[in-house]
């Protein structure tokens, strides 16, 4: 046998080695990614899962005429602003008549959420029919009961350094064994606004301004960019110019969103005046950042179409404009679509452009139009990671969920998309 | 075709959701609501992130037992709120700004500029930094001074000259410290903590020395750089303000510290641990009396030509110095926020019914 035989030199050995290496690593690269990926869904999960339950009490609410409405008017304006304290402590003397130290009343009006009288509030504003009755009402707890229900407190520290002492835990026993206190479905975390109390906290308001946002920004980049797609891949004739919106397009879509931001700020706060913190601006300053995106897109989109479909239709004779929207666009539009969806999905995940037009903020109302002030659902995670309460921190990882949840949906929406009307030419 | 008919109704689509974004949405009025005079019917409050617990459980409170519209709180920083509160009177901009520091006289200056010569100053009590570790590790006490040295950039030899801080470990500094790399969290420079953590804590120890005494006569800016540099070597990590992260990074490292405001200590006191710092321990008591060195006084500034035009302004401040707000037993002291003394409280109230205007004499 030659020295250098194809089938068994050394030089063979070494290249089959060096692709199995390659596979390797390859295989390991992917392994390891897909390792992080599943390690952020299991942490981010098991954190937030809690938050999508809440701790309740079962109280025998008297709803007392002399206190609530003593002119019985029932007014619902007026129903709202009583206050409906008494109405709790009252009810947990009943069920605790052995705690009759002021200081130990209101220890124990504590394991209450302060928004549970709120709550009592709400309903009689809706019914003031409740006034005078008395009903069995699962109230909201506070958060260090919730947070110990959920098992969330080392009981094992000592007393002292416990937010929850012994004498409160032997009252949650106590309610625990009558069978007062549950743990059930947070709906309120879909319904609700924000909140200082984390256990009445909600992210409605923040997905409301998010849906707001984002409809402004689709309103307004998608048919500004698949216009200028339009222009420039069908009837702009290749000069100086459209070479240099060619180049200013694509390092736009890399310019670092914050830039967006303070562009924002400066000309639509600074000169035209807009009102700051609402979804109007916050969408304005997004179609911004996500032009660029659904401009490239929809060109390689309208690049795609073969053609041989645009000399048919001119063949035909369909004016130029008229092959361009009867033929051309609509051959591509589920690749313009697709460039819309995930642009959108890129902004609907943006926080830093609107930290600069005022939309951090605590915001309790959820926004009833484009021109109200509200939060995104980014911010409201950036928020809550941002406060001191333990209560928040699942609260955060929940937000984190939803938030994918609608990011998983939106690319989802771009694949079926492009799964279902692309064409192979 | 199919294709047709989604490009139809995509722009179908655009032109449903053009038409009602065209005139804004209806607002549902509250029925008790007054009319406001200038057109904003809510109170808009910027400023600190120290602040921001504090204002939002007040803002939410008044929002629900009041019939006025909850204020609406943005977290700008003492700095950038203040900036903001300066720029004008006026709808589009701010009533209130929060600020964990006084108020500098540049910031009036500029404020006058521009038409706001009435402002009215409240204080609403006291904040402490600490200097936490997790509780699976002792408890550490330790001077301003071997703070200093632990966190400055340069640092002072036997000869007295400048040389880059060689500290390591803590025991390095003193033999009684813990025998571990220094390894602190904090805040990062455009944060407010950071700045007060800068002014007291940090040339609070700086000033121990008599050579920096004397410097500070003779050449102010070396002082300042000095005592306000904090070491970039990796020992000192800027870890986000005022985070809740923060806090379960110390648990996983017990052999780390962090600084943050008091109220993350509060709110988390089974866990984490305040060093003492000159043997005071980072307790309420010891925050509202002074004692402990690392305190500092928090504050809202009201423009005062809004007072009257953006409703509820004062019944707001009313709110917010009231006994069940900021009184020794108020919801904002479980919020962590360190109350005034009975007697300074009445003070402000006094001040504020008044309308006393800000002058920094």
């Amino acid at each position: 046998m030659p020295e250098h035989s194809l089938t068994s030199s050394a030089q063979l050995k070494a290249r089959h080695g060096r692709e199995t290496r390659f596979r390797w690593m390859g295989r390991i690269a992917i392994l390891l990614s897909l390792g992080f990926l599943v390690f952020m869904f299991v942490a981010i999960g098991m954190r937030g899962s809690s938050a999508f339950s809440q701790t309740r009490i079962l109280l025998q609410i008297n709803f007392d005429e002399q206190i609530l409405d003593p002119q019985a008017k029932r007014d619902p304006a007026q129903l709202a602003l009583a206050n409906y304290k008494p109405l709790i402590t009252k009810a947990l003397k009943q069920l605790f008549p052995e705690v009759t130290k002021r200081r130990d009343q209101r220890r124990l009006g504590r394991l209450l959420s302060n928004g549970a009288a709120f709550e009592l509030a709400d309903m009689a504003a809706k019914d003031p029919q409740l006034i005078g009755t008395t009903r069995d009402i699962w109230l909201t707890a506070s958060a260090d009961v919730d947070m110990l229900i959920k098992g969330k407190v080392d009981l094992g520290v000592e007393e002292n350094l416990r937010r929850l002492k012994d004498t409160e835990l032997s009252w949650i026993r106590k309610l625990q064994d009558n069978g007062h206190i549950k743990k059930k479905f947070n709906s309120a975390f879909f319904t609700k606004g924000d909140s200082r109390e984390p256990e009445m906290s909600g992210i409605f308001g923040a997905m409301v301004g998010s849906f707001f946002s984002l409809l402004v920004c689709f309103v307004i980049a998608f048919p500004m960019g698949v216009l200028t797609a339009i222009y420039l891949e069908e009837f702009a004739k290749k000069s100086f110019i459209t070479n240099i919106i060619e180049v200013n397009i694509n390092n736009l879509a890399a310019v670092p969103s914050i830039v967006f931001g303070l562009l924002g700020l400066s000309i639509f706060l600074g000169v035209m005046n807009l009102p700051r913190s609402t979804p109007l601006v916050g969408g304005l300053v997004l179609a911004l950042m996500t032009l660029p995106t659904i401009i490239i897109a929809s060109r390689a989109a309208l690049r795609s179409v073969p053609n041989t479909l645009r000399e048919a239709a001119l063949g035909l004779g369909a004016s130029k404009v008229q092959t361009t929207f009867h033929h051309t666009v609509p051959a591509a539009m589920p690749g313009m679509l697709t460039g819309a969806v995930i642009g959108m999905a890129g902004a609907l995940g943006e926080t830093a452009p609107l930290l600069m037009i005022g939309m951090v903020a605590f915001i309790v109302d959820v926004p009833q139009g484009i021109t109200d002030i509200a939060t995104s659902l980014p911010v409201q995670i950036f928020l809550w990671a941002d406060s001191p309460e333990k209560g928040f921190v699942e609260r955060t990882s929940a937000a984190i969920l939803v938030l994918l949840a609608f990011l998983i949906a939106m690319n989802l929406t771009a694949v079926i998309l492009r799964k279902k009307f692309e064409k192979k030419w | 075709m199919k294709l047709q008919t989604i490009t139809a109704s995509v722009f179908t689509m655009v032109l449903i959701a053009c038409s009602p974004s065209a005139p804004p949405a209806a607002k549902e009025e509250a029925p008790a609501a007054i009319a406001p005079a200038s057109g904003r019917d809510h109170i808009k409050i910027v400023g600190s992130s120290t602040l921001y617990p504090f204002a939002t459980t007040v803002a939410e409170n008044f929002g629900r037992t009041t019939s006025f519209k909850t204020p609406v709180v943005e977290s700008t920083g003492s700095g950038g709120g203040l900036k903001l509160f300066c720029a004008g009177t006026g709808e589009q901009h701010p009533d209130i700004t929060n600020a964990s520091r006084r108020i500098k006289s540049s910031e009036v200056e500029r404020c006058a500029e521009n038409g706001i010569s009435e402002i009215i100053e409240v204080k609403i009590g006291y904040d402490g930094i600490v200097l936490a570790n997790s509780r699976k590790s002792p408890k550490m006490n330790i001077t301003l001074q071997e703070l200093f040295l632990a966190l400055a950039k340069d640092i002072l030899d036997a000869e007295n000259t400048l040389k880059p801080n060689p500290y390591d470990k803590w025991s390095q500094i003193n033999p009684d410290l813990p025998d571990i790399r220094i390894e602190v969290m904090g805040p990062p420079p455009t944060s407010g903590t950071r700045d007060a953590f800068v002014e007291l804590a940090m040339e609070g120890g700086c000033k121990t020395f008599d050579w920096v005494k004397a410097l500070k006569k003779t050449d102010k800016p070396a002082y300042k750089s000095l005592c306000h540099t904090i070491r970039e070597d990796g020992a000192y990590i800027e870890a986000g303000e005022n985070d809740n992260l923060l806090v379960q990074k110390l648990n996983a490292n017990p052999k780390a510290f962090g600084i943050f405001g008091y109220s993350f200590l509060d709110q988390n006191f089974d866990s984490i641990q305040g060093s003492s710092i000159n043997s005071v321990d980072a307790e309420l008591e010891n925050i509202a009396d002074g004692s402990y060195p690392v305190s500092r006084s928090l504050y809202f500034y009201v423009k005062k030509a809004h007072i009257g035009q953006t409703p509820g302004i004062q019944e707001y401040i009313t709110e917010f110095l009231s006994e069940k707000a900021s009184g020794e037993e108020g919801y904002l002291v479980d919020r962590g926020l360190i109350p005034m003394h009975e007697d300074e409280r009445g003070q402000w109230k006094e001040k504020v019914k008044n309308l006393a205007i800000l002058s920094l004499e």
